[in-house]
């Protein structure tokens, strides 16, 4: 049934939060019933009043004392009880939802790298801010709502009944006419909402497109062509809405007047039933107060129904998310030394059926600076995914060894807590330039920082900042060049003093001269580590121990800047044009 | 954000909402008409609790049920009349809310097409879309339903008092007792709520900012192993949210009750005292019940006029924002004798317009922008003859466009002239040289549709195997027969489902579509597979034949070829020659010419063509 994924992300979330729903259903019950205590009291007045049977209070002036002050205190005991129910229910439904989101981040923060890459960013932010506030929507108006109405039924049915069966019966018979006549209006309603998003949504891209494209628009002079199909959108928005308007007010008018009949029967067969000695005349007006409370909630209750699909929507494509399995750990994970050989043994990965990587074998010594030489889509970048494992090699796609060791047991985190890695377009988050380059090591000293800061070169350009490293990165702060990015990414993985780093094309957007620098001051701050350079620039690779080349997945060419160059490959005929260019410069 | 500079208003202003003025005259008649049914709908809610009185006082009491037929009709017929106003009331103020919203997005989108790009250069895309769509939306559904249903409000409440007036006045004092404790409480709470709304607004807005980074940045939080420090954090903003909505909850928990509260005291003096004239004969029986129905319903419209009163004080900033994009100022317009000559843009009259050869000048040109202090050209000449390629060269934001910007008038010269075959264009309108341009950006923008639609915008009448010709010519028909369903494929928003290279292809078939006696080109940095790229070249040259063309170049072989090559530093034309000239003489031309050399040889894409490697990002 399609209820049931709601109810399942409702039982999965509501645990701790179980004593706030209880209290909550108490105190609302406890203050429906005093809700209702007060039209009886009016009767009994209106009936004592009538028939002159002071007897019970003594005088009159009495009596009506009492029956003041007894509204009074019912109405405000109720008040207490609604406060204790509102409280109770914002402290369960608020704490839930808090769960969920936090469960929702934590969880998408440890889904596998793949799972990121297969998904589209938009729409899993879309599902876990929409959807959970679809769901919020839903606990906190509406199924809290029709629970107490469901109650506020119950209690009314009974004190009618035990009024007067044929009013009460009356009154009953209209209740699930009203609930299905709302259901079936709203599920209407509801389908015309999604066309009139629709339209809102066709009208927001063409504006959207005209705007973006303004440049374009007005360089073939189509202001009057754009005019013509935004008006177009703007009155097909316009018209989805007004009939939206009209099935509206459709229901609120004939809604209107089911409940007024209603009413109005309840008047006059009480009148007749009063006439004729079945029912008193406060017992008839306590029933016209009581069909009064339950217009609304009646009402209420059929759009709870119709809005309940679409929340169970929302919460199946939450689920889906939640159900996503998170990286797997090996069975007895290893945390070995890492400062040992890298060794890569017959490795072949394919990504979708396209072969990536083909049949790699070679070993990175310990303690030496590796070059990687290709262009985009060699797959270089895929090499450093296997080194950190956000992708695994698969079964029989030959494998990585650390010392010996298979990366695809070493523990998941333990491995990327070693393996420092600096992507080509780093991401840096909106927080301070401390705080990103201390993000992995958040004790870290500002001296510290401003030694790596140093190295990667771009202290400089932080001091220059109005707040220096306080400075804000982002929207709301400096906007970073590509360069600077890289440099602080370079900066906040030299932090870590990890034993393998990855440098992947990560000082592509620094011109050669500071490219030099950096690398200078690298090798003098990592000394012991393993270094692994990815590039496609060759002044980046040439004094590395070892460099390897890579074309379309396959090893093409292996060993240091003197040996390449013999060779009489691809390297040296980039090095030669490098070399060329660089004299015509020098001329 | 840093645009919003309109702070929220805590006072009424009439000059704000007087600004309305011109959207609401077109609905003023169905406005009148929703006022007379709410009036009407605002009676009929004030009678029906009397048929309680009188079913009370003409039946019970007498115990007699002659006449409860004509009374049951009669009650039925208030009952259905009111359903009726209803429906008819809603529709009408869903019309107005439309009408208006419909007439305001009209005149924010029709004057938008006449801003300069000056204004689209400073203000950021989404900012305009929000004046267009969501303040738009605000103030007409404010207008619609929150003023009508205030007077509504008004005017129930108005029939409430003289009803219980006529019916016994020292009731009625009463009532009219607890309203205004009400109304003061009711502001006393919703400012407050109001206050808390926005926190959760911005904590809200946090929220979504950490599900950004924490998924957009999924690869380096999961490399630097931080996903729990990072859950750490965000478990505080959802705390914060919890905080906020709790102080919500408070708020609405100790209001609402307290409105009831209020009530129920009204009621139980009214049930005191009424007993008390019941008991002395001076009230029917059935007055008191009346009175008893009205203490409870005229708390609603008391609540709603306190909540739509701090609305509109709220939907004002929306007001001024959209007043602001109304007046913003056009600064590059015609003059009122150019547009009667050659029409304005919406309705250009063509038949006045003279054909464009080409030749451009710029006489004595001082040029600064409208937001910077210093003069960018000074005293600056060039003569332009038709048919000549002049390639802009320079770093990345030296102001290369701005010659571009100046030529094709979307900016105009401080001081000085632009002659187009000889004559100042301002003489002319601006649709004159804006529609006879062929412009081809960096980044191509493409509008959602099919290839065939996106050609056709250069020429709008031309036929299929116009546009297809046009492909041809520029070897886009290649790329799109690999297409799914050739020339009928959606390209997507913006032609997101196309790749750079083809979009680039497709906006040079539109602009040859156009055939421009002016072409501007913004050549493409970004790297294009090599066969691409050589369709690309192959395109350009034969663009640029028999046309005056600028090019803001960054391919050294579209710079030799060019007849003209203008240096720019700093936004200043610092060396123009040809590339000889410039070559010889050794200065700045001479430098970057080697630089990009450089940049371009060592670039491995010379080997090595791109692939499609699926995991890179």
């Amino acid at each position: 049934m399609e209820k049931r994924p709601a109810f399942c992300l409702f039982r999965r979330f509501i645990h701790g939060h179980r004593r706030s729903f209880f209290w909550a259903m108490v105190a609302t019950t406890v203050s429906i019933l005093l809700t209702f205590l007060a039209p009886q009291i009016i009767r009994f007045t209106v009936d004592g009043v009538m028939a002159e049977e002071l007897s019970l209070f003594g005088s009159l002036r009495q009596t009506l004392i009492f029956a003041g002050l007894g509204i009074l205190l019912c109405t405000a005991l109720s008040g207490v009880f609604n406060y204790i129910s509102r409280i109770n229910l914002g402290k369960g439904t608020e704490g839930m939802i808090k769960a969920l989101r936090d469960t929702l981040f934590a969880h998408v923060q440890k889904l596998p790298f793949k799972w990121h890459v297969d998904t589209q960013t938009g729409d899993i932010i879309q599902r876990c801010t929409s959807d959970v506030e679809v769901v919020h929507r839903f606990i906190s108006a509406q199924l809290i709502e029709a629970i107490r109405t469901v109650v506020l039924i119950m209690v009314a049915l009974a004190l009618m009944f035990a009024m007067n069966v044929y009013l009460a019966i009356f009154a009953a018979i209209f209740i699930p006419g009203v609930v299905a006549y709302s259901a079936l209006f709203y599920a209407g309603i509801a389908k015309r909402f999604l066309k009139a998003d629709e339209a809102e949504g066709a009208l927001m891209v063409r504006v959207q497109e005209n705007l973006t494209g303004v440049r374009v628009v007005k360089a073939f002079g189509r202001e009057r062509f754009e005019l013509d199909k935004f008006h177009e959108k703007n009155n097909a928005f316009a018209k989805a809405w007004i009939d939206l308007g009209y099935l509206l007010g459709t229901y609120w008018g004939l809604g209107d007047i089911v409940t007024g009949i209603q009413t109005m029967g309840v008047v006059i067969f009480g009148a007749y039933l009063a006439v004729n000695g079945q029912l008193t005349l406060g017992e008839l007006i306590a029933f016209i107060s009581y069909s009064h409370i339950l217009a609304w909630p009646i009402r209420a209750l059929g759009r709870t129904l119709s809005e309940m699909s679409q929340t169970s929507v929302s919460a199946k494509r939450l689920l889906e998310i939640l159900d996503a399995e998170p990286e797997e750990e090996p069975s007895a994970a290893k945390t070995p030394d890492m400062t040992q050989d890298v060794t890569f043994d017959h490795v072949t990965f394919s990504y979708q059926n396209t072969p990536v990587l083909r049949d790699l074998n070679f070993t990175i010594p310990k303690g030496s600076v590796f070059g990687i030489l290709g262009a985009t889509g060699s797959g270089k970048s895929t090499i450093t995914y296997l080194l950190t494992r956000l992708y695994d090699l698969p079964e029989d796609g030959g494998k990585i060894t650390v010392g010996g060791c298979d990366l695809r047991e070493i523990e998941q985190d333990y491995l990327r807590g070693q393996v420092g890695l600096v992507l080509q377009e780093p991401f840096l988050f909106s927080k301070t330039i401390r705080e990103n380059i201390a993000i992995a090591r958040p004790d870290a000293s500002l001296d510290r920082i401003r030694q790596v800061a140093k190295v990667a070169d771009v202290d400089d350009n932080i001091m220059a900042f109005g707040k220096n490293y306080d400075t804000l990165v982002g929207e709301r702060g400096v906007t970073l060049s590509g360069g600077q990015k890289q440099r602080v990414a370079i900066a906040r993985t030299l932090l870590c003093d990890t034993p393998i780093l990855i440098f992947d094309d990560s000082l592509s957007a620094v011109d050669m001269e500071t490219d030099a620098k950096i690398q200078a001051a690298l090798r003098e701050r990592t000394k012991g580590a393993t270094v692994i350079l990815i590039s496609h620039r060759v002044s980046t690779l040439m004094h590395a121990d070892q460099i390897l080349v890579l074309d379309e997945g396959k090893q093409t060419e292996m060993g240091d800047h003197k040996a390449l160059l013999q060779q009489g490959g691809i390297y040296s005929r980039v090095y030669t044009l490098q070399s060329q260019a660089e004299r015509g410069e020098v001329l | 954000m840093e645009y919003d500079t309109i702070p929220q208003q805590q006072s009424f202003s009439i000059a704000t909402w007087k600004r309305l003025g011109p959207f609401v005259k077109p609905v003023r008649g169905r406005i009148v008409l929703a006022l007379v049914l709410i009036l009407l709908t605002a009676v009929t809610d004030v009678i029906l609790p009397l048929f309680t009185k009188y079913a009370v006082d003409w039946f019970i009491v007498p115990q007699t049920t002659s006449g409860i037929v004509p009374f049951a009709l009669a009650y039925l017929a208030v009952i259905a009349v009111q359903g009726v106003l209803v429906i008819f009331f809603c529709r009408h103020c869903m019309v107005i809310e439309m009408e208006m919203g419909r007439q305001m997005r009209t005149a924010c989108f029709t004057h938008l097409q006449k801003l300069s790009l000056t204004y689209y250069n400073q203000t950021p895309v989404g900012y305009i879309l929000a004046r267009v769509m969501s303040d738009t939306d605000r103030i007409s559904s404010v207008v619609a339903w929150g003023i009508i249903m205030f007077f509504w409000d008004i005017m129930f409440m108005t029939g409430i008092i003289i009803s219980m007036f006529i019916l016994e006045w020292r009731l009625a004092l009463i009532i009219i007792f607890i309203m205004p404790i009400i109304g003061g409480v009711t502001f006393f709470f919703k400012s407050r709520l109001l206050k808390v709304n926005r926190e959760i607004r911005s904590v809200n807005a946090k929220i979504i900012g950490a599900y950004n980074e924490g998924i957009t940045g999924a690869k380096t939080s999961k490399t630097l192993v931080i996903e729990d420090q990072l859950t750490e954090e965000f478990s505080g903003v959802t705390g914060k949210f919890f905080s906020a909505r709790m102080r919500e909850t408070r708020l609405n928990a100790v209001f609402i009750p307290l409105v009831v509260m209020i009530g129920s005291v009204a009621a139980a003096l009214i049930l005191y005292q009424g007993g008390h004239m019941v008991m002395e004969d001076v009230l029917a029986l059935g007055t008191l019940s009346v009175f008893l129905s009205y203490v409870l319903v005229i708390l609603e419209p008391v609540q709603q006029m306190a909540r739509i009163f701090s609305e509109c004080l709220a939907a004002q900033v929306n007001i001024e924002r959209v007043g602001d994009l109304l007046s913003q100022d056009e600064r590059i317009t015609d003059t009122p004798e150019v547009q009667a000559k050659y029409g304005d843009i919406f309705t250009p009259k063509r038949e006045n317009w003279e054909p464009i050869r080409g030749d451009i000048r710029f006489q004595d040109i001082w040029f600064k922008y409208p937001d910077g202090d210093e003069f960018v050209l000074e005293d600056f000449n060039l003569e332009i003859p038709a048919g000549t390629t002049v390639a802009i060269v320079g770093q990345t934001g030296a102001g290369k466009s701005t010659l571009v910007n100046l030529a094709c008038r979307f900016l105009e010269p401080t001081r000085g002239k632009v002659l187009i075959d000889g004559k100042d264009y301002k003489e002319r309108s601006l649709l004159w040289l804006q529609s006879r341009l062929g412009y081809v950006l960096q980044n191509p923008h493409l509008f959602s549709g099919t290839v065939m639609e996106n050609i056709r915008y250069g020429k709008l009448d031309a036929t299929d195997e116009a546009v297809i010709a046009a492909a041809k010519l520029v070897s886009a028909d290649r790329v799109v027969e690999k297409l799914e369903d050739g020339y009928n494929t959606q390209v997507g928003e913006g032609g997101d489902r196309l790749s750079t290279g083809e979009k680039q292809l497709i906006s040079f078939a539109r602009a040859v579509l156009a055939d421009p006696p002016i072409f501007v080109l913004d050549e493409a940095t970004s790297s294009i597979d090599t066969e691409t790229e050589g369709l690309i070249q192959n395109a350009i040259s034969h663009i640029l034949q028999g046309r005056t063309s600028f090019i803001i170049a960054h391919r050294l072989s579209t710079i030799r070829h060019a007849d003209l090559i203008l240096v720019v530093e700093e936004g200043k034309i610092v060396e123009q020659g040809s590339h000889d000239q410039l070559m010889a003489s050794r200065g700045r031309y001479h430098g970057l010419y080697t630089t990009m050399m450089l940049r371009e040889e060592t670039d491995l894409h010379g080997f090595w063509p791109d692939g499609d490697e699926t995991d890179e990002e």
